[in-house]
C-alpha cells in the first residue's frame, strides 16, 4: 500500500467514524421529528415505521388542548428576560473582577462557581418556600428570578475571561484622553467585547429556553415554559408518543433553529482565551 | 516657574509604601526623565501623576490648580504607554482623534490637528489603517501622536522605546528630543535606560527604592553624584568604586582625606594605563573590549581592586599582561562609609 492510499484510508475511517458519532447524537432528535408526524398507532408499532404518510394531526391537538402560544410566549420572556437581566449584572461583576483585581477575586470566582456544583434539587424547598411566601410561585417575574440567578455564575465567568483579555492599558488610555465610565464602556470596551457579550447572552438564552427543573416546579398554567409544556404529555392518562413529540418539536424547534444560526458565536464565546 | 509640583507625594500598596514622599517641581516647557532601576517606583510615580493610581500622601499641583483627587480624564494630561494601548478597534484617525471626539471638538478642527499631528509624524498614508496593520514604530508613532493632537498640559511617557529594536530605539529617541524642541511641551519621560536620560532630559530625577536619589542636569549627575549610588548609576561603563583601603597610595599622594570604611570613585576615562612597572599601582589585564571608538580594558590589581578603563586609543595589551595604573586623584569622587559624597574633585 502506498503513502497516499494509506493516508486515503485513515482519512474514510475518521470520516465514517465522524458520522456514526453524528448519528448516534442526532438519532433521538430524528426519531421525534419522525414519530411527531406520525399517528399514536403507527408511533408505538414494532418494528417500527420508517415510510408513513404525514400527518400534521398531532400539532392541531396539542394547540387546541394546550395553548401552545401561551407556553411559548412565556419561554420567550422568561429567557429574554433573565439574559437581559444577567447580562445588566455580569457586566459590571465581570468588569470590577477583570480590571480591579484585588486578592480575593480567583476566590470568588471559584465559590461563584462552586454554587453550580451543588444540585439544583437542593435548594428546592427553601426557594419554593421563597417564591410562595412572596407571591411569585407560577409568575414569570419569579422564573426570571431564578433563571438569571442560577445563570449569574456562568455568564461572570465567561465575561470575565472575554475581559481579561482586553490590556488594562487600553481602558487607561481612554481615562487619560478624557473618556468618563460610560464613555470608556461605550466607545472602548463595549466595540472590544461584544463578540463576548453576543456569546454570552446566546448561552443564557440557550440555557433558560432550555431549563426544566424550575419551570417544573415553580410555574404551573400561567406562567408554565416549553418545558412544563412537553412535560404535561407524559400524563397519568398514559404516554401519547406523537403527541408528545410533536409537543417536543414545537418546544426545541425556536431554539434548535435559533443555536444553528448562532453556532459559530456559542462555540467561539466558550472556547475565548482556551485558545490563544 | 512650577508647572507641576509635587509635595510629599506617598503611595502605599499594601503594606509597602512604595513612593516615600516625593517632592518635585517641574517647570513648564521642561523635559524630565525619572530614571532608575526596576522596581524603584518610577512607572508608579508617573502613574499617580496620570491619575491611573490614587495619591495616598502628599498634594498634586498643575498649572495652580490642586489635582490630588482629580480622575485622569480631568487632569488634562496625555500618556504614550509602553505598550502603545492604541484602540485595536479603531483606525489610526480614530485613535488620534478619540480625544478631541470625548471633547466634541469641532470635525473641521479634529481633522486639521489630525492632519497636523500625522504629517509632524509621517503617518498621512496609513490614517485609515488599523494598528495591527502597522509595524511597531509606526504603532509608537500614533501612541505619540494620539498625545499631541490634544495638545495636554503635560506629556508623560512610560518606557516608550523599550518594545521596540535598538536600531529604531535610537532613531525615535532622536525623533523624540526633536518634537520636544520642536512643541516645547512639558514632559516627563519614564525609562530604566540611563541613555534615553542622559540624552534626552533637561533634568534627570534619579529614583531609588521610592526615594528621590539626586536631582539635576544629565551633566551635574555625571560630574557630581551626590551619593555612590547615583555615581554607579549614569555612565556606562559605571564608575569604579574601589575601597579606600585598597588604594593608600592614592590618598597619601593626593593629600585627600578619606573617611574611615570609605570607598574611592573614578570614572573609567581617568583611569589611564601605563607600562609596567611604572604608575600608582599594578595590576594584570584581565579583559579587553575593542569597541572601536573606544577600548575598555578591565584590569585587576594586586591590591584586588577591580577598575576598567577606558580610552579612544586602541591597544596590543593580551589577557595577562602586566601594567601599571596611573590616576588623576583631583578627578576622584570620595565616599563615606554609607556611600555619601564626601569629596568632590
Amino acid at each position: 500500500m502506498t503513502q497516499i492510499q494509506k493516508n486515503l484510508a485513515i482519512q474514510t475511517l475518521r470520516t465514517a467514524f465522524a458520522w456514526l458519532v453524528t448519528l448516534l447524537l442526532f438519532f433521538p432528535l430524528g426519531w421525534l421529528i419522525l414519530t411527531a408526524f406520525k399517528t399514536e398507532l403507527q408511533a408505538i408499532s414494532v418494528p417500527p415505521l420508517l415510510i408513513f404518510t404525514p400527518t400534521l394531526e398531532n400539532f392541531s391537538i396539542v394547540q387546541d388542548r394546550s395553548d401552545y402560544l401561551l407556553y411559548a410566549q412565556n419561554s420567550l420572556i422568561t429567557s429574554v428576560a433573565s439574559t437581559l437581566l444577567g447580562l445588566a449584572l455580569a457586566f459590571p461583576a465581570a468588569y470590577s473582577m477583570a480590571f480591579f483585581r484585588s486578592k480575593h477575586t480567583k476566590d470568588i470566582l471559584m465559590w461563584m462557581l462552586s454554587t453550580k456544583m451543588m444540585p439544583a434539587v437542593g435548594a428546592l424547598v427553601p426557594i419554593y418556600v421563597l417564591a410562595q411566601t412572596s407571591g411569585l410561585l407560577d409568575s414569570r417575574t419569579g422564573l426570571v428570578i431564578v433563571f438569571t440567578l442560577s445563570n449569574l455564575p456562568i455568564m461572570v465567568w465567561m465575561l470575565y475571561s472575554h475581559f481579561k483579555d482586553i490590556p488594562n492599558e487600553i481602558l487607561e488610555a481612554s481615562r487619560m484622553d478624557g473618556a468618563t465610565l460610560w464613555q470608556e464602556f461605550r466607545h472602548v470596551l463595549l466595540p472590544l467585547t461584544m463578540g463576548g457579550l453576543a456569546s454570552t447572552g446566546l448561552l443564557c438564552l440557550v440555557l433558560s429556553w432550555n431549563e426544566a427543573f424550575w419551570s417544573l416546579n415553580l410555574s404551573a398554567a400561567k406562567s408554565g415554559t416549553l418545558a412544563t409544556l412537553i412535560a404535561s404529555y407524559s400524563s397519568p392518562e398514559g404516554l401519547f408518543w406523537a403527541k408528545l413529540s410533536a409537543a417536543s418539536f414545537m418546544a426545541i424547534g425556536p431554539i434548535v433553529v435559533f443555536g444553528w444560526f448562532s453556532q459559530k458565536q456559542l462555540v467561539q464565546g466558550l472556547t475565548f482565551g482556551a485558545v490563544k | 516657574m512650577a508647572y507641576l509640583q509635587l509635595r510629599g507625594i506617598e503611595k502605599i500598596f499594601g503594606e509597602h509604601k512604595v513612593i516615600k514622599g516625593i517632592d518635585l517641581t517641574v517647570n513648564q516647557g521642561e523635559f524630565v526623565v525619572f530614571v532608575g532601576p526596576s522596581g524603584c517606583g518610577k512607572s508608579t510615580l508617573l502613574r499617580l501623576i496620570a491619575g491611573l493610581e490614587n495619591i495616598d500622601g502628599g498634594s498634586l499641583h498643575l498649572d495652580g490648580r490642586d489635582i490630588t483627587h482629580q480622575p485622569s480624564s480631568k487632569r488634562d494630561l496625555a500618556m504614550v504607554f509602553q505598550s502603545y494601548a492604541l484602540y485595536p478597534h479603531m483606525s489610526v484617525f480614530e485613535n488620534m482623534s478619540f480625544a478631541l471626539k470625548l471633547a466634541k471638538a469641532d470635525p473641521g478642527v479634529i481633522q486639521e490637528k489630525v492632519g497636523r499631528a500625522a504629517k509632524i509624524l509621517n503617518l498621512t498614508q496609513y490614517l485609515d489603517r488599523t494598528p495591527k496593520e502597522l509595524s511597531g514604530g509606526q504603532r509608537q508613532r500614533v501612541a505619540i501622536g494620539r498625545a499631541i493632537v490634544r495638545a495636554p498640559k503635560v506629556f508623560l511617557f512610560d518606557e516608550p522605546l523599550s518594545n521596540l529594536d535598538a536600531a529604531l530605539r535610537g532613531q525615535t529617541r532622536i525623533e523624540i528630543a526633536k518634537l520636544h524642541r520642536d512643541l516645547g511641551a512639558t514632559t516627563i519621560y519614564v525609562t530604566h535606560d540611563q541613555v534615553e536620560a542622559m540624552t534626552l532630559a533637561d533634568r534627570v530625577v534619579v529614583l531609588r527604592d521610592g526615594q528621590i536619589e539626586q536631582v539635576g542636569t544629565p551633566l551635574e549627575l555625571y560630574d557630581r553624584p551626590a551619593n555612590q549610588f547615583v555615581a554607579q548609576f549614569i555612565g556606562t561603563p559605571q564608575m569604579n568604586v574601589v575601597a579606600a583601603a585598597n588604594v593608600p597610595s592614592l590618598a597619601t599622594q593626593s593629600g585627600l582625606t578619606i573617611p574611615a570604611g570609605g570607598f574611592v570613585g573614578l570614572r573609567p576615562e581617568n583611569v589611564s594605563l601605563v607600562p609596567g612597572g611604572s604608575g600608582q599601582f599594578q595590576a594584570k589585564v584581565e579583559l579587553v573590549e575593542a569597541l572601536g571608538a573606544e577600548t575598555l580594558i578591565y584590569v585587576s590589581t594586586e591590591q584586588g581592586a577591580q577598575l576598567v578603563a577606558r580610552q579612544t586609543s586602541r591597544t596590543d595589551l593580551d589577557v595577562g599582561a602586566n601594567v601599571g595604573v596611573q590616576i588623576d586623584a583631583s578627578t576622584a569622587h570620595i565616599f563615606d562609609a554609607q556611600g555619601r559624597v564626601a569629596a568632590i574633585h
